[in-house]
């Protein structure tokens, strides 16, 4: 006989509350980078050395653009994910801890928001 | 109550260094090099959406000795990472357990990001003509 509740057991999420949301985000993301990275490689290798108008019109052409954006989403995300449980890890003070992981997280977004901007600002701004 | 005449389990030093153990913590290392390499990126963007002046400089930086010593080595960090990442996405499948599957795939996945760094820098130099 379970002792768990009804709804405790349809919603599998154990003691921690939590799941496996943090785990299956990383790997999501990692799965997402690889052809990503490979493609921003090459597109690096071509770049190399590219004056500014020639980045500004790599980065105006709609299929490169999205293909950043997803690079900037999925590589941000993966990012504080692995820099959390770092922290986690060697982190014991439960104070300075979450200190850390709220700041990484703040940094992660407007960092990402940062980077996402400044591409649009060149694929749509001109 | 005092923990500290408690017997402790042994340290991390008295372990000989592994394959396993090296590749394991290099994996962490390189996540946290490429973490901040993304500021490097947003730098290039921001410097790209600002504007020639701004980029120019993004691009001095980039191409000068330090600049270049610091790429090459955020490029092995990416590929390195990228390899063993693959690696541990196979062991998520529960796939490559056996301990001399996870040696041969720990050395595939260094050489591979040692091989994949070498080629690119070969191939930038040579898109960038330095090499004709």
């Amino acid at each position: 006989m379970s002792l768990r509740t009804p709804l405790g057991r349809v919603r599998g999420l154990g003691s921690a509350k939590e799941g496996t949301a943090h785990w299956w985000a990383q790997r999501l993301t990692a799965v997402a980078l690889v052809p990503l990275v490979l493609w921003f490689a090459v597109s690096l290798i071509v770049l190399t050395g590219a004056d500014h108008a020639t980045v500004a019109a790599w980065l105006r052409d709609p299929v490169a653009a999205v293909l950043m954006l997803l690079l900037i989403l999925a590589g941000f995300h993966h990012a504080q994910l692995g820099v959390q449980v770092v922290i986690e890890d060697y982190v014991h003070s439960e104070g300075l801890k979450l200190t850390l992981v709220t700041a990484v997280r703040f940094a992660a977004v407007a960092l990402g928001i940062g980077a996402a901007f400044s591409v649009l600002k060149i694929a749509i701004g001109g | 109550m005092s923990n500290q005449d408690r017997p402790l389990s042994p340290h991390l030093q008295v372990y000989r260094p592994q394959i396993t153990s090296v590749l394991s913590i290099a994996h962490r290392a390189t996540g946290i090099v490429l973490a901040a390499g993304l500021l490097l990126l947003l730098w290039w963007l921001a410097a790209a959406a600002a504007g020639p002046d701004a980029f120019g400089t993004a691009q001095a930086a980039a191409g000068s000795f330090l600049g270049r010593l610091f790429l090459f080595g955020w490029t092995f960090a990416l590929f390195y990472h990228l390899c063993n990442g693959i690696r541990h996405l196979f062991w998520d499948m529960g796939r490559g357990f056996e301990l001399d599957t996870v040696s041969m795939t720990g050395w595939l996945a260094v050489g591979s990001a040692a091989v994949l760094t070498v080629l690119a820098w070969v191939l930038a130099y040579a898109s960038m003509g330095a090499l004709r």
